[in-house]
């Protein structure tokens, strides 16, 4: 049986905090591209690819601690419907970090159109040519965009409702280390 | 007063903390909301733009919302090597590029005469052996008629054809030309210019400036035109009682072999506009003639290479970049939108590029 911990360890830490600011700004970023006609096109667009790819990098190694080192088990006095709401949104959540860039990806290869990185740095085509894909997936990408948004708040409220209301631990132990005694 | 080891939850204020909680929540989806437009209608958006061209032009779906009357067309680029001091880019290495492409005329109805517009469209799409790719659109007229996407927007606000007549008020045009002066300089190059009697014999500019970056990582302000080997001639009276002379003409002359244009680079002099669609640049800038392009074939766009293109002139290889140009950004942003609305027209109804037995669309 694995060991449990009151407190993720620092590199799942690291890992989320760092995650949560470059999926908030990738959710603000997408929105704004498609939206302005100024130059923040351009440079949106320039940076919404490669912080893509960069955040399916690190969903991968999140995936991986997460299923060897698992997570600090919720309090005993949760409620049933509390708890399988808990674990389904963090289902969801690593579902759609997974699936976003890799959507993100088909969708530009289905297009015909370069993934590019920076500079002459281009990701080769993980899809064929094929507008009907294409339209599938850009459609998929911007709903479950607006699903990931709303996960990622109501994620947010949850932690700070077990912060400041039920101060049950759980925030805590996505905050900080476990104190010594 | 000691600090309890165990605050006692009524110790704290739960609907204080609650609607903390809530502020903050509210306060990113107002955010969101913010970037995404949904809280400024009044704002110039993409999906605006695109909107306002369909209701300029009708409802035609699968068809690109302006250019939407074109052909495909595929070949080669046959670089000289030449424009290889001035930028990296792959395609100006000596040697030869694939290329596809389309001619079109402006407008959002793709049924529209040829005669409808004095101007006629090639857009171009490189793809370098690395697999970098340049894509280019080119007008016929050298400069633009605005030099905002604001203003672009007020022009086809002003073009919107009055529900009585079905065209637009040319009262409602005159007024916006000669509130935006910018658009004089297109007018005139307009009225001085007969449109060309051919796709094959006209001239293609880039209108917006870009930059050529060279090996040592110095940038050129440049823009650049697609001249033609054929000698231009004006559409004649006979073509002008004819609704599609353009593309009937092109196959014509691609049966007898193929057509060839000259890829020639204008380098700016320093203070020459960049950001500027409407400005010409003064005669007597260093030109080059980077190599030649050879159009071999053309297809429907109903079918061919073309049509599932985006023709985004922000799709440029290491080596090109863009200009300080408004319109580009505007351009690369309103494409993607009607792109988008298209292909996602197509994927729902798979029968709207086949014709009907008598020749209709569906």
């Amino acid at each position: 049986m694995k060991p449990t911990y009151a407190h993720f360890s620092p590199l799942q830490r690291l890992l989320h905090w760092t995650m949560a600011l470059l999926i908030l700004t990738m959710l603000f970023v997408g929105v704004g591209m498609v939206a302005t006609l100024s130059h923040a096109h351009d440079t949106l667009i320039a940076i919404h690819r490669p912080l893509g790819i960069a955040i399916l990098l690190l969903v991968l190694l999140r995936i991986g601690l997460r299923l060897r080192r698992g997570s600090p088990p919720l309090p005993n006095d949760m409620p049933t419907l509390q708890r399988t709401v808990a674990r389904l949104s963090h289902l969801v959540l690593y579902a759609l970090m997974l699936a976003m860039p890799l959507i993100g990806w088909s969708m530009l290869s289905a297009e015909g159109y370069p993934v590019t990185m920076f500079g002459g740095v281009h990701l080769p085509a993980i899809m064929p040519h094929d507008i009907r894909l294409f339209a599938l997936l850009r459609a998929l990408h911007t709903y479950l965009a607006l699903l990931l948004f709303v996960t990622v708040l109501g994620h947010l409220a949850a932690a700070l409702f077990h912060g400041l209301i039920r101060r049950d631990g759980v925030f805590s132990s996505m905050a900080r280390g476990a104190r010594r005694a | 007063m000691t600090k309890p080891s165990f605050p006692a939850p009524e110790r704290i204020c739960v609907p204080c903390r609650l609607a903390a909680i809530g502020a903050v929540v509210l306060a990113m989806a107002g955010g969101f909301a913010y970037v995404a437009g949904w809280l400024t209608p009044q704002r110039l958006t993409t999906h605006r733009i695109i909107n306002a061209f369909e209701a300029d032009n009708g409802s035609h779906p699968g068809f690109r919302r302006n250019h939407a009357k074109g052909v495909c067309v595929s070949g080669y680029f046959d670089s000289n090597g030449k424009a290889a001091a001035l930028s990296t880019a792959g395609v100006f290495a000596p040697g030869l590029t694939p290329v596809i492409g389309r001619f079109a005329i402006p407008g959002g109805n793709p049924s529209a005469p040829d005669t409808s517009v004095p101007i006629r469209s090639l857009a171009l799409l490189f793809t370098q052996h690395d697999g970098e790719q340049w894509r280019t659109g080119m007008n016929s007229v050298p400069v633009f008629p605005v030099h905002t996407p604001e203003q672009f927007y007020q022009q086809l606000v002003a073009a919107k054809p009055d529900p009585a007549t079905g065209k637009p008020d040319p009262a409602a045009l005159k007024a916006f030309y000669a509130a935006n002066p910018e658009t004089h300089p297109f007018l005139a190059w307009v009225k001085g210019h007969a449109p060309s009697s051919s796709f094959a014999n006209g001239s293609y500019y880039s209108v917006n400036a870009f930059r050529f970056v060279d090996a040592q990582g110095e940038g050129h302000a440049v823009r650049w035109a697609m001249v033609p080997e054929t000698p231009f001639a004006p559409v004649t009276d006979e073509q002008n009682s004819e609704k599609n002379f353009l593309q009937a003409d092109l196959a014509a002359r691609l049966q007898a072999g193929p057509l060839r244009w000259h890829l020639i680079v204008t380098q700016a002099a320093p203070g020459d506009p960049t950001d500027d669609a409407t400005l010409q640049w003064p005669d007597g800038r260093q030109q080059i003639d980077a190599g030649t392009l050879v159009i071999e074939h053309e297809t429907s766009q109903d079918d061919g290479p073309c049509r599932d293109v985006n023709f985004d002139p922000t799709v440029l290889p290491a080596g090109i970049r863009t200009s300080n140009d408004p319109l580009l950004a505007a351009r690369s942003a309103a494409y993607s939108v009607s792109y988008n609305r298209r292909t996602r027209e197509e994927a729902l109804d798979p029968n709207l590029h086949r014709l009907q037995p008598n020749g209709d669309r569906p």
